[in-house]
């Protein structure tokens, strides 16, 4: 069962969703425990690689290098591309993107593709839209297939399924899968997923993968997955649709030494994925087509503010270290995106929808550091808030009252006054008057209590001397 | 040295023992220490819920206040941290960018500043677990975040309680994990925010620290909540209630 529902156009209320989260404690525990170990296993990785420091800035360079020649060595690649027999579209957004998909695939037939994970694909609604065309898009990726039999968006750009139990994962696969619903078995459930994937994978027409980069001197991407299923989808059907980012490119063939020995390491901890897939030029007699996406990308690229964040590289290291998203689960952010990147990608899709995100997080900053390509994602989270507020919009924290705050902090004498009949009010009112729930503090914490007189109260008794700061 | 005395608002109202122990022990060290009476709060509270608007004039009233004095001392990383990081929400005058350039957070002034090695005062025969604020960690680089462990170690709270006789220094198992309070995240997001505490004072707990210590009484005010509601062993307390010899209340 499902704990999140999806989430319509409606406001996404992180807030309320990690809440629920929290309260089923098994699922929270787990997810905290198995996600911090990632970071643990990062920090171990990156220890053994003494210029880990040089990388990151090195890689943060390639990346701003290329974002701010975006224009033509997007043009390389195309050309490049072109010249190795590759059919090469240009969309604009999702909904292009989808329209894209389905032409190529309407016009060959294809009823069944099977695809690996694409962040892109999830974020242009790619196999929603497909449906509706009668066009069934089946994930080959164990974490995604669970998702997509759960009904869910991956809630980890990596590890999609890892707000979920074992048991959980048995329950769904006996209901799907005909599986003993008490085996919960990573061994067992992998291999019946497996088993009931196969036939689909000789039957498909077609095979779909995003890229995790895309060079503009060969023309060529390329897939990191730890399963080995985009060299199924690449190999085995007659035609290959490739999704890719317009911010996926990197200009040279040897800037990848730098990008691949970073995306595992900050990922879950390993030295490579345990495939890295090459994807050149169509084989003999097939067909190899690449999308390249734009939706909103170049908007930002044009943002002062907010460009930088086009250097992504999709590692969810970010997400393994905040200790919000571990505690919350990527569902609670209604998003295409979870943790601290999807705080700073999700609202500029839809300020609106996403308002709320900005201020799920304690601004701990751990995300900035642990960044392999160095976006001060942090600093991009606080400067979403002045934004989110700046456009009018009422997050929770405003309809609290914030902005009565600053009016009385401008002012001694109204501040004096304010602090000292809020003090009588909190000595007055005892903790069990407080500890209800609308006083939010008080569920698991006591309130503080305030002292018995303020230290502006004690210094002017103690040590105010005459014509002192009068 | 002439010395403003920054005072952080809730520091004032809830924990007038910290300001008291921060000026005891900036006079002790021979600083002419003034207090500025009308000042309120550094703005931070506005600004970091993106509400510039709201956050302008408190800045500025603050700048006002401190624009005289040569060196600002304020026993908050949180506070310092926005003072010179992100105080620009009121205008950028020559006084403005003076004062955000003046203001020191207690451990740097004590540290890196003054040098000092000796606290003639104090004594804490305890077993402490040291909790540094993430601002005081990742913003002003206070001690070698644990996101970068190619970095020589350091870590100027740990170097200062080295001093202190009787103190055993106890880390904890996620060493710099945030403690959840956030500032108004601690409201509106009650549940996560109450659940980071709780792992925070449960993983001290497990080490056997009798005490959190920390440069940053709000880090401190949410753990105190947590550590107070499920009774658990264990007290907190301000840096500069250590380095002062109190007072502890």
């Amino acid at each position: 069962m499902s704990l999140f529902r999806m989430f319509g156009d409606k406001p996404v209320d992180p807030q309320d969703a990690a809440a629920r989260f929290i309260e089923d404690s098994k699922h929270e525990e787990a997810h905290d425990r198995l996600v911090w170990a990632m970071r643990t296993n990062r920090d171990k990785a990156v220890a053994a690689l003494p210029d880990w420091e040089d990388l990151r800035s090195v890689a943060s360079q390639i990346k701003e290098h290329t974002l701010t020649h975006l224009d033509t060595y997007l043009e390389h690649f195309e050309a490049a591309a072109t010249a190795n027999g590759v059919h090469v579209h240009w969309a604009r957004d999702g909904a292009e993107h989808n329209a894209i998909v389905v032409q190529i695939f309407e016009e060959r037939g294809v009823k069944l593709a099977i695809k690996s994970k694409s962040m892109l694909q999830e974020e242009c609604g790619m196999s929603e839209s497909l449906t509706k065309h009668g066009i069934e898009a089946r994930e080959s990726d164990l974490g995604e297939r669970i998702q997509q039999l759960s009904h869910e968006r991956p809630s980890h750009i990596v590890v999609p399924s890892i707000h979920q139990l074992r048991t959980d994962v048995a329950e769904l696969f006996a209901k799907h899968l005909g599986t003993d619903p008490n085996n919960s078995d990573p061994h067992y459930l992998a291999e019946s997923m497996r088993n009931d994937a196969r036939p689909q994978f000789l039957r498909a027409q077609a095979g779909m993968t995003g890229a995790n980069f895309a060079i503009a001197e060969t023309g060529a991407i390329v897939v990191c997955t730890n399963e080995g299923n985009a060299d199924i989808g690449a190999t085995v059907p007659p035609l290959q649709v490739c999704s890719i980012g317009i911010e996926k490119l990197i200009p040279r063939q040897i800037d990848l030494a730098v990008m691949l020995r970073m995306l595992s390491r900050s990922a879950l901890g390993p030295p490579m994925t345990q495939y890295t897939t090459h994807l050149r030029k169509p084989r003999p007699g097939a067909e190899l087509h690449f999308i390249l996406v734009d939706n909103k990308r170049s908007e930002r690229l044009g943002s002062k503010e907010f460009w930088h964040v086009l250097k992504c590289i999709r590692c969810g290291a970010c997400m393994n270290t905040c200790p919000v998203y571990r505690r919350s689960g990527g569902l609670a952010y209604g998003g295409t995106y979870s943790g601290p990147i999807g705080i700073v990608l999700d609202p500029a899709f839809d300020p609106h929808k996403y308002h709320e995100l900005p201020f799920h997080s304690s601004l701990c900053g751990s995300c900035s550091e642990v960044c392999p390509v160095k976006i001060d994602i942090a600093d991009q989270i606080y400067k979403w808030r002045r934004e989110i507020v700046s456009q009018g919009e009422l997050p929770a924290v405003e309809q609290a009252g914030i902005g009565v705050l600053g009016e009385v902090l401008a002012h001694p004498g109204l501040f004096e006054a304010t602090e000292t009949v809020g003090l009588r009010t909190l000595k007055l009112l005892p903790n069990a008057v407080l500890a209800n729930r609308l006083n939010p503090w008080t569920n698991g914490r006591k309130m503080p209590v305030p002292a018995q007189t303020t230290f502006r109260q004690w210094f002017e008794d103690n040590r105010r001397r005459d014509g002192e700061d009068a | 040295m002439r010395i403003g005395l920054f005072v952080p608002c809730y520091v004032d109202a809830f924990y007038p023992e910290v300001a008291i122990a921060t000026l005891e022990l900036l006079e002790s060290l021979g600083h002419e220490v003034s207090y500025p009476r009308e000042q309120t709060c550094c703005g931070q509270p506005m600004a970091n819920t993106g509400d510039q608007k709201a956050a302008a004039a408190a800045e500025a009233h603050f700048v006002k206040c401190f624009e005289d004095f040569e060196v600002v001392v304020g026993p908050s990383g949180s506070c310092v941290h926005h003072i010179r990081v992100h105080l620009d929400a009121c205008e950028q005058t020559p006084e403005t960018l003076r004062v955000r350039k003046a203001v020191r957070e207690l451990s740097e002034f004590l540290h890196e500043d003054q040098k000092v090695n000796t606290f003639p005062k104090a004594v804490f025969p305890h077993k402490v677990g040291v909790h540094d604020s993430c601002t005081a960690v990742r913003g002003l680089r206070q001690a070698r975040p644990s996101e970068l462990p190619n970095l020589p170690a350091y870590s100027m709270s740990r170097d200062l309680l080295k001093y202190i006789p009787g103190l055993q220094i106890i880390e904890a198992e996620r060493v710099d994990e945030c403690c959840g309070f956030g500032g108004s995240f601690c409201v509106t997001d009650a549940a996560v925010s109450t659940k980071m505490g709780h792992d925070r004072a449960h993983d001290f707990v497990r080490k056997g620290a009798e005490y959190i210590a920390s440069g940053d009484m709000s880090c401190l005010l949410q753990l105190k909540g947590v550590i107070d509601r499920e009774k658990l062993p264990l007290k907190v307390v301000h840096m500069a209630q250590i380095l002062n010899g109190g007072p502890f209340a």
